[in-house]
């Protein structure tokens, strides 16, 4: 993209503190309420898509804050085209490979989001993660082994399954919170009984089963892949805390310290086809400053249904990594000095 | 697919499950009554749609998952290294009449799986499923094992016409769908749930599962044809009675049903917790892939 954008930071911030982010297409800043359950909490419930092209952050080559028309499409069509794999600039191996990946890509990913920022991420309104905190000792350690452990994965070499991220593993997906847009299964079913506010996301078939009748939550020592969550109402936003991660390296965004990690989320629908997922994750031992990202999540037409998302059951393709690493030992390869992988997913 | 009715072997088993349920203990230790644990004036609370309100944590307390017939207790797979921890508790067949009608053939299936029910074999992507109990390999469980495994489960019960059962273990979940007129689009681990409310009975028609999940460690199976028919009828604020009617012409002679008490778990805070499972089972399935010499 050649042309940066020129909205002006304040006025960005102007918008975000107005609220004015209310994503379906034509919605004014008017006030929207949402409609109650018969026991009075705002209602959430249905099967809504967090998809879209707009990156996390904001990338180098586009300016801060909200696009133009032309802007948006100029935008739009360049994001496309980095994730589209259909692109024939490659070779065959490369169209292949892309071919593959096209198959399984959600056609929401391929476009911004309706309100035309530039990044998910709303504060800092420069849409960066800001600069990360230089690591402890202990903690450059740890990381230092899973990266170790990433990089043969990525030559194809895996030494061990232990190698391979937990996605990859099977073991969580995107329902570790903060919930991000990826190439596929971006649907999260939100259901509601009197107490609880339950959200099921697509990939991987777990339940986030949210109490919201202010119990406490579970004791520091109990700890889950998933945290622990507890939310509240405040207005029609349901605002949920979760603590209690596990210790384990590399499930959090970004490697964040499970032990200095917090994540507050906001649902709010602004409107009956919209909700505005908004979270703000705090790590004073990844991140110099909290940050905050606002997601639109769409509703999915009734006639698509969510279906169940299976993956530690057939997950063939462990035995193909660690059999494919063991064949290509035996060739003499060695990380760093092997054929070029393929080019893979997203993940 | 065509979904039979099973109105007509219900009505049987329904005195069969009365039958169960009154039977006194076989200890010999004579309860006060031979009389049904529950009035059957009961009168469940409602929930916002009027029905019966099934919100809560539930837990069956059978030892089903060990067998779904009558069983003894059995030391753990392996004594030398663990001794007691692991051993499989005793218990009475949950299956009405006792005998599961498995055809000749399948009998003999079902007693390979028993034998094998502790080997895998995951180097061909063919032969991946053939070998272990699948909860050995941490799958999600399918339905009914799902509901009579050793860990409580979740029903959420809104207004959308659907509702949510969420399992502790390895996390499986399934959406039920009211009234629904769509066929399964293709199978899956916990199936395609269809419910519809028949009086105070939630009962939901499970098709469209995928047929390498068991029924129990006995190594109890099914094929791809499994139609499974389950009914959950509060009985007391604290209790539901589950029945399933299981139909499987490649496996069965006819359609078979169980039935048990569901528990409403009651602690203060209770909660559903995680059991992730995959990590349990990663060594056993893919350990000997790994490069010796690693760490």
């Amino acid at each position: 993209m050649r042309n940066p954008v020129r909205a002006s930071i304040a006025l960005l911030a102007a918008m975000l503190a107005a609220g004015f982010f209310l994503t379906a297409a034509g919605q004014g800043p008017k006030k929207y309420v949402a409609p109650k359950t018969p026991w009075g909490d705002p209602d959430l419930q249905g099967v809504w898509n967090d998809a879209t092209s707009t990156p996390l952050q904001r990338p180098s080559n586009v300016g801060v804050g909200v696009l133009n028309d032309e802007e948006a499409e100029e935008f739009q069509k360049s994001l496309a085209n980095d994730l589209s794999r259909d692109r024939r600039d490659g070779g065959n191996a490369a169209d292949v490979n892309r071919a593959y990946n096209e198959h399984w890509m959600d056609a929401r990913r391929l476009k911004i989001t309706a309100d035309r920022r530039t990044s998910l991420i709303v504060d800092p309104v420069d849409g960066r993660i800001p600069p990360l905190v230089t690591p402890s000792p202990e903690r450059q350690k740890v990381q230092a082994a899973r990266t170790a452990g990433a990089q043969r994965f990525a030559a194809g070499l895996p030494a061990h399954y232990t190698d391979m991220s937990w996605p990859v593993r099977c073991v969580v997906r995107t329902d570790v919170p903060p919930y991000l847009p990826t190439i596929y299964n971006n649907n999260f079913q939100i259901f509601q009984s009197p107490g609880y506010v339950t959200i099921a996301p697509e990939m991987i078939h777990s339940a986030r089963i949210i109490p919201v009748d202010g119990r406490p939550h579970l004791n520091k020592g109990l700890r889950q892949w998933l945290g622990d969550t507890r939310g509240h109402w405040e207005g029609s936003t349901l605002v949920v805390e979760t603590t209690n991660f596990r210790a384990d390296e590399g499930v959090l965004f970004q490697g964040a310290n499970p032990a200095t990690f917090t994540i507050t989320e906001r649902f709010t629908r602004v409107a009956p086809d919209s909700v505005n997922y908004e979270f703000t994750v705090a790590d004073p031992s990844t991140w110099t400053k909290p940050w905050t990202a606002l997601i639109p999540w769409t509703k999915v037409d009734p006639a698509e249904q969510m279906f169940e998302y299976a993956c530690h059951e057939d997950n063939f393709d462990i035995v193909h990594f660690l059999t494919g690493a063991r064949a290509r030992e035996k060739n003499g390869e060695t990380v760093g000095q092997q054929r070029p992988a393929p080019a893979g997913g997203e993940r | 697919m065509q979904l039979r009715s099973p109105i007509a072997y219900v009505g049987m088993a329904g005195i069969g499950a009365l039958l169960w349920l009154a039977s006194p203990p076989l200890s010999g230790q004579q309860r006060p009554s031979a009389t049904p644990q529950f009035a059957s004036t009961f009168r469940a609370q409602r929930a916002a749609d009027g029905h019966p309100d099934l919100n809560g944590i539930w837990q069956a307390m059978v030892t089903a998952n060990w067998d779904l017939q009558d069983h003894e207790a059995q030391p753990p797979p392996h004594p030398e290294l663990t001794g007691a921890y692991g051993a499989g508790p005793a218990g009475q067949s949950i299956v009405e009449g006792g005998e599961i009608p498995y055809k000749p053939e399948a009998l003999k299936k079902k007693k390979a799986n028993f034998d094998n029910r502790l080997r895998v074999d995951v180097s061909s992507d063919k032969a991946w499923h053939d070998l272990g109990d699948p909860e050995m390999k941490c799958y999600m469980p399918g339905v009914p094992r799902a509901t009579y495994m050793p860990f409580p489960f979740q029903i959420v019960q809104g207004t959308s016409p659907y509702v949510l059962f969420a399992y502790e273990f390895t996390s499986a979940t399934r959406i039920v769908r009211m009234d629904w007129k769509q066929e399964a689009p293709t199978d899956a681990w916990m199936g395609w749930s269809r419910g519809r409310w028949e009086g105070d009975t939630l009962v939901v028609d499970v098709t469209g599962q995928r047929e390498e999940t068991w029924f129990d460690r006995a190594g109890d199976y099914h094929s791809d044809k499994l139609h499974v028919v389950e009914r959950y009828t509060p009985v007391s604020p604290f209790h539901m009675t589950y029945e399933a009617t299981i139909e499987d012409p490649n496996v069965f002679t006819r359609p078979w049903k169980i039935s048990f008490p569901l528990y409403r778990r009651m602690e203060k805070n209770v909660q559903l917790l995680e059991f992730k499972c995959v990590p349990f089972t990663e060594e056993l399935l893919f350990g000997k892939f790994n490069k010796q010499a690693a760490r």
